[in-house]
């Protein structure tokens, strides 16, 4: 096992253009922990003498102001933070979700199995994404809602692979081992069937993360997401895009950070799935 | 054939009337109704409106009547846009969408096809890199980014194409907003079709066909193709999806009069009626694309077709 993980850590290394997506996620994060203690603004702060004001070195303001006079480069770091938390949080919801869902069903096998799948074949008919608009549209814009909606989509995907791997370890001998010794069926699933399953669930949820991001940017776009005086990345370019004629920084600002955070996401999810050698489907 | 279409069809009867019930019950659950406004109504005129509009009645009334309408393909009026019927504002936005969504598909097929093969065939060289590293950038990034940008560019810098608006029949207005819903899934089938193409060439038919000394375009065309399609066919679902999805966003950005506002528009207004029609019919064009999907590939594949 651990043969294997130096491997894959030795072709990860391998590979620059995951590694720089990686230490380019590292520096994001760590620039939204850090960054608005250097700005002298805060994220909230209207700043009357300089509205809409370009970016410049030698202001106060780094990456310009907004309509309002907020500084950018603080509100910018702000809803990066949002929306990569969100990515987070919403990802680790679709996970739990996803391997109990898919562990117990590969596990149990047979009829529960065929029942559990047939649920998950129906959800994935259901065009989701109209009804997490409907819910987050209808029932308030609780962040807790958006949580729960966002990850509610990712699980399915995640539930099936669980199941494929869990299928396929289900009779190895440390399985008939643990119900030879007595152990309960939750208690198998927990401590035996999890673990063993763990990693190319871990390479789908560094994938599952921007695509989060991205859906999470996408309902704060429409204005079902995160709300003011909270921003996340999609509404910062929602308001970005509405002054692109006379303040085109505004939009450039978060577009920009955006597509940079998701396609250093992206790279560098794709060299941990080759690392680790895990097919998909 | 004949009889696989059918039992598909019969299977997605039930799926859509999963959808229409859930959404119809998701609605109503809501709080506030279609004629909460600023200044609350007098009682006497909120029971008027409610009862000309049968909102009265117990729900599961008005669930069966909306099933009954629907079934005689009525939609039901508009609670917001007075004077329209559902049916009406639909059909005048949605051959815009239609538009849209499809020249998007058929650009991100027409490109992403050929774009995947040149790569596999370069399998490993600058072109299959490069390639891949636009597919990348084109998956990542999206759509709500990417045509700001075109338009900052494009539109405003560069002022080629209009940033936003719309003229009947123009291509002009509809270049930018295709080229963003077109970027994501071209890049998906651009990548789908390297992986399986280069599966296919590996086969031992290709090598056959190769060592018959066919000419490259030949075997690429006739041996192939074929088979390196069929995870194309099968992302064409969730393709239609994505774009679907994206044009909410696109139409709002560049101005376009499709349906898509109505969707976040009417469930803000709860306009129940509007968004009940646009969940139909995206559910629909949706049932449909899988079920045109799995015809494709029994098509496409024999093997699909002699298991059943």
């Amino acid at each position: 096992m651990s043969t294997l993980i130096d491997d894959a850590a030795r072709r990860l290394r391998a590979n620059p253009g995951a590694m720089l997506a990686m230490i380019l996620v590292l520096c994001i994060i760590a620039l939204t922990l850090l960054g608005p203690w250097f700005s002298p603004n805060g994220s909230e702060t209207l700043d009357w003498s300089h509205v809409a004001s370009q970016p410049a070195l030698q202001s106060a303001h780094w990456f310009g102001t907004d309509r309002l006079g907020r500084d950018l480069f603080v509100r910018t770091l702000e809803g990066t933070r949002v929306s990569l938390t969100v990515g987070l949080v919403a990802s680790a919801v679709s996970l739990l979700v996803g391997i109990s869902y898919g562990a117990v069903a590969g596990y149990l096998g047979g009829r529960t199995d065929h029942a559990m799948m047939r649920v998950i074949e129906l959800l994935s008919g259901l065009p989701l994404i109209f009804f997490v608009i409907l819910l987050t549209v209808l029932f308030g814009r609780s962040e807790y809602l958006l949580f729960l909606s966002i990850g509610a989509v990712g699980w399915l995907t995640m539930a099936r692979i669980v199941r494929g791997q869990t299928l396929s370890i289900r009779h190895r001998e440390f399985i008939e081992a643990a119900v030879a010794s007595g152990a309960g069926t939750a208690r198998i699933i927990a401590k035996h069937v999890v673990p063993n399953v763990i990693g190319p669930v871990i390479v789908y949820a560094t994938l599952t993360v921007p695509q989060i991001i991205m859906f999470e940017s996408f309902l704060s776009f429409l204005g079902l997401g995160i709300q003011e005086p909270h921003a996340s990345l999609g509404t910062l370019i929602a308001e970005g895009a509405g002054e692109m004629e006379a303040a085109p920084w505004i939009l450039l600002v978060p577009g920009g950070v955006l597509a940079v955070l998701l396609l250093a996401l992206n790279i560098f999810g794709d060299g941990l799935r080759d690392a680790l050698d895990v097919q998909e489907s | 054939m004949l009889r696989y279409f059918l039992t598909r069809l019969a299977g997605a009867v039930p799926t859509l009337f999963v959808i229409v019930t859930l959404a119809f019950f998701l609605i109503r659950a809501a709080p506030g109704g279609p004629f909460d406004q600023e200044q609350t109504l007098p009682p006497e005129i909120m029971a008027n409106l409610e009862s000309s509009y049968g909102l009265d009645q117990p729900l599961l009334t008005q669930y069966g009547r909306y099933l009954g309408a629907l079934v005689r393909g009525d939609f039901g009026p508009s609670f917001r846009y007075q004077d329209f019927s559902v049916t009406e504002l639909i059909g005048q936005g949605f051959p815009v969408t239609l538009q849209l969504g499809s020249i998007a598909l058929a650009l991100a097929l027409l490109l992403g096809v050929p774009i995947g093969t040149f790569a596999a065939l370069h399998h490993q060289h600058a072109a299959d890199y490069a390639a891949m590293s636009l597919a990348v950038v084109g998956i990542a990034i999206p759509s709500f980014v990417v045509l700001p940008f075109l338009g900052l560019m494009f539109g405003i810098y560069l002022r080629w194409l209009p940033v936003a608006g719309w003229e009947p029949g123009s291509l002009r207005h509809l270049t930018l907003p295709v080229v963003a819903l077109a970027l994501p899934p071209l890049s998906v089938i651009a990548r789908l079709v390297r992986a399986s193409m280069l599966e296919v060439l590996h086969s031992h038919y290709i090598r056959t066909a190769m060592a018959k000394g066919l000419p490259l375009h030949t075997v690429i065309l006739r041996h192939a193709l074929r088979p390196a399609l069929l995870p194309v066919v099968s992302y064409l679902a969730p393709a239609v999806a994505s774009i679907m999805t994206g044009s909410l966003v696109v139409e709002s950005i560049a101005g376009l009069p499709g349906v898509g506002r109505y969707m976040v528009q009417g469930a803000l207004n709860r306009d129940y009626t509007l968004v009940m029609g646009m969940v139909i019919i995206y559910s629909t064009l949706l049932i449909s694309m899988g079920l045109i999907v799995d015809l494709l590939y029994a098509w496409l594949d024999p093997r699909v077709r002699l298991a059943r």
